[in-house]
């Protein structure tokens, strides 16, 4: 075989002769194009991948996008493409490996997080939520808040607290949880836009194999940390001009000259080119990544994405009283995934206020940012190395 | 999309252009142009044009150049914004030359591309891709840059047929010093003059409209420097300046500060770096890149040299820190070659926003 190209060529079309995305369902063609080692093909054989670099992922994707091929749904199942699978792959054991990819791969498990709980925010390593070993087995107790999806998830990731007595970050424990277990009980959490998109989840005696932890006891705080750095990794991709919420702004703005005014169009065009130079620089850190370099800007892209979201919703808003008066649906739905963009626009400024909460709080990223790129010294803390249980709460 | 990424060439010329500062330049001798004002630091200049040769790197080989291009160009402006460096590489070396480049000129622009002669575009220095006038009657232009020192000046002078393009040597009219915002990029009041006429009508007209498009998209680069070196001196010096027993980078107040300004950074750098690339490919989207670049660069560095003014504290405001340097720069070149306002109204219609 010469080159991984031509050989990965070769493979996405005994795929597509073998399996007709036309006539084969999507969970079949989606089994099947994971045991082709076609799912992410930096991943090593047996699980998906076939060990290639990761640049080779674009082609495969493309390739099979030509052909009207079925794609794992991101919206419903993030979490688990974009953090689980990673986490398990990095860290988890074989048999966890065996077991939970491919189901997660196909979307026939849907994954969600545990881990924000009310006492543990921004603090994440303040968890409370308690486990306890018993011979081969744990059980866990707590409450959990802000899990999206946790009411039609099978699974989740689960960091709980396995040891008071030492500090915070080394004492948490990282474990993959059954939803279905009995003691799991999920209530929507309504949000400010009259839906709820995420859930409060209460733990009752949730049991858990060991077999079922990931990394060590005492290891939950490193393994969340491959977790989260992934959920960011995920944000820098590419996206096309005007493609987030400027472009629904700029659409409405040709749409309709009653609309326009002198002020507004400067308004207007300073966020078109605030969306549009971070539009570039995702490119940019795209390309870094494609050539194996990439660059610690991710995290502060976040930044600008909840700034321009706010910004320019309000601005659409503003700029058509008579509607922005009005409000689409107050009624209470459990949407299934969730599109910033989807609704008119009082749900659209109203839901992008989350956007600099969720996913790191756009404070908490400064200071990472600032401390862990440009190297300024951490704050002074309150809670370094004193056992938890004495920590203040 | 087109690569934004710098090749190993042009990371090598950086480390070139970079040491010839250092060498060549300290903040104290540049702050004291500010009291007895020369056109440019000659050793810094003979540096770069002879040493390096990077003055001809829009030239081609075959007309007295090296051959690069706007990307390569840009790196140089790069590291010319990072020191505040008093050399006339954008009135010379990027916008003169262009102007002659689309002549296809090569008499004089192998003499620039050498380094043995300097040119400016007679434009005052607010002047902006599609929005300049020729030279009207015999009023001094002003403020030109660029002039100061040149060799040679080319003159858009109005006429019947819309513009005709006079190159004149600077012996044969008057350039008058002003007293600048930004003293190491001073400018001049020129009085127009007959010389050699270059091009007439719409030779001339693209030609000059050549010079200012390739000066705004580069122009972004030379800020992106500037803003850059104003983020990396500020947080070198919150990491050292104790108060209440702790380094003032250690407070959230200003962190958060700096974390915000890197972001900028960082994005003006993709913005200034799609301006070059567009430049170098003479990509369909080079004039919304340029309008892009200009708004949003033009802005990151006047508020990194603000930021850093006011995170170095009573320092920044002392005649003997170099900070102050950055700022006229910075808040000079803002006005340089349209106003982020100007940029902003130009791009509307590019992508079909109009009021």
């Amino acid at each position: 075989m010469s080159d991984p190209k031509t050989m990965l060529r070769q493979r996405v079309d005994e795929l597509l002769a073998a399996y007709d995305p036309a006539t084969v369902s999507a969970t079949e063609f989606l089994g099947a194009r994971f045991d082709a080692g076609l799912a992410w093909v930096h991943f090593p054989e047996g699980h998906g991948g076939l060990g290639l670099p990761q640049e080779y992922n674009e082609d495969v994707a493309n390739w099979l996008a030509e052909a009207g091929a079925p794609e794992p749904d991101r919206s419903r199942n993030g979490i688990g493409l974009g953090m689980v699978a990673p986490t398990i792959m990095a860290i988890g054991t074989k048999e966890q490996q065996e077991k939970y990819l491919r189901p997660l791969y196909t979307c026939e498990e849907i994954w969600c997080q545990l881990f924000s709980e009310p006492g543990a925010g921004s603090d994440l390593a303040a968890v409370a939520t308690k486990a306890v070993l018993s011979g081969d087995t744990w059980t866990v107790d707590g409450q959990k808040v802000w899990t999206s999806g946790a009411h039609h998830a099978k699974r989740a990731i689960l960091v709980a607290r396995t040891d008071i007595e030492v500090p915070k970050h080394a004492g948490m424990t990282y474990f993959l949880v059954d939803m279905e277990d009995p003691g799991i009980e999920v209530r929507p959490l309504r949000q400010i836009t009259g839906e709820a998109e995420f859930n409060e989840v209460f733990l009752n005696g949730v049991k858990i194999p060991d077999a079922d932890r990931v990394g060590e006891t005492g290891e939950g705080w490193k393994v969340a940390t491959t977790t989260l750095n992934n959920e960011r990794v995920a944000i820098g991709s590419g996206a096309d001009r005007e493609a987030g919420h400027i472009g629904v702004l700029a659409e409405k703005w040709r749409k309709y000259p009653a609309i326009r005014s002198e002020a507004a169009y400067h308004e207007l065009m300073h966020w078109w080119i605030e969306a549009e130079v971070t539009r570039l620089t995702g490119e940019r850190l795209r390309q870094q990544l494609e050539v194996g370099q990439p660059g610690p800007e991710g995290s502060a892209m976040k930044l600008a994405f909840a700034t321009q979201a706010q910004a320019i919703t309000g601005l659409a808003i503003e700029l058509d009283p008579d509607h922005g008066l009005l409000y689409d649906d107050w009624t209470m739905h459990r949407p299934d995934s969730t599109d910033f963009l989807g609704r008119d626009v009082g749900f659209r400024y109203l839901r992008a206020k989350g956007n600099s909460l969720e996913g790191g709080s756009s404070e908490i990223l400064r200071n990472v940012v600032a401390e862990r790129v440009l190297g300024l010294p951490a704050e002074q803390r309150l809670d370094k190395g004193i056992p938890f249980k004495d920590v203040p709460r | 999309m087109t690569n934004l990424l710098y090749t190993d060439i042009e990371d090598a010329l950086r480390e070139s252009v970079r040491g010839a500062m250092e060498r060549h330049l300290d903040p104290h001798s540049t702050t004291g142009i500010y009291d007895e004002p020369k056109p440019w630091e000659a050793k810094a200049w003979q540096s770069l044009t002879e040493e390096l040769g990077v003055a001809g790197l829009l030239v081609p080989e075959d007309r007295g150049g090296v051959g690069a291009g706007p990307r390569e160009a840009a790196v140089v402006l790069e590291e010319i914004g990072r020191a505040v460096a008093p050399v006339p590489y954008l009135t010379s070396s990027v916008i003169a030359t262009q102007v002659l480049l689309e002549l296809g000129e090569s008499e004089h622009i192998a003499a620039l591309a050498a380094g043995e002669a300097t040119a400016a575009l007679v434009l005052p220095w607010s002047a902006r891709p599609g929005h300049w006038s020729p030279v009207q009657g015999t009023e001094p232009v002003k403020p030109v840059a660029g002039a100061v020192g040149a060799d040679l000046l080319l003159i858009p002078v109005a006429d019947a047929g819309g513009v005709q393009l006079h190159l004149v040597k600077a012996a044969e009219t008057t350039v008058e010093s002003l007293v600048s915002f930004d003293m190491t990029r001073p400018l001049a009041a020129v009085t127009p003059a007959s010389g050699e006429v270059l091009a007439t009508g719409d030779d001339a007209h693209r030609a000059v409209e050549a010079g200012l498009q390739a000066g705004a998209a580069l122009l972004a680069s030379e800020q992106y420097g500037l803003a850059r070196s104003c983020l990396e001196t500020t947080v070198d010096y919150v990491k050292n300046r104790i108060q209440f027993a702790r380094p003032i980078g250690s407070f959230q107040a200003i962190k958060h500060r700096l974390a915000d300004l890197y972001l900028e950074v960082t994005q003006a750098g993709a913005a200034a770096r799609y301006a070059a690339a567009t430049l170098a490919d003479d990509d369909a989207d080079k004039a919304v890149a340029i309008s892009v670049a200009q708004a949003y660069c033009s802005d990151v560095a006047v508020h990194a040299a603000e930021e850093a003014v006011q995170l170095h504290g009573g320092n920044g405001m002392t005649w003997e820190y170099p900070v102050h340097l950055y700022l006229k720069r910075a808040k000079s070149s803002q006005l340089a070659l349209g106003t982020p306002e100007k940029h902003r109204q130009d791009l509307g219609p590019l992508v079909n926003i109009t009021t």
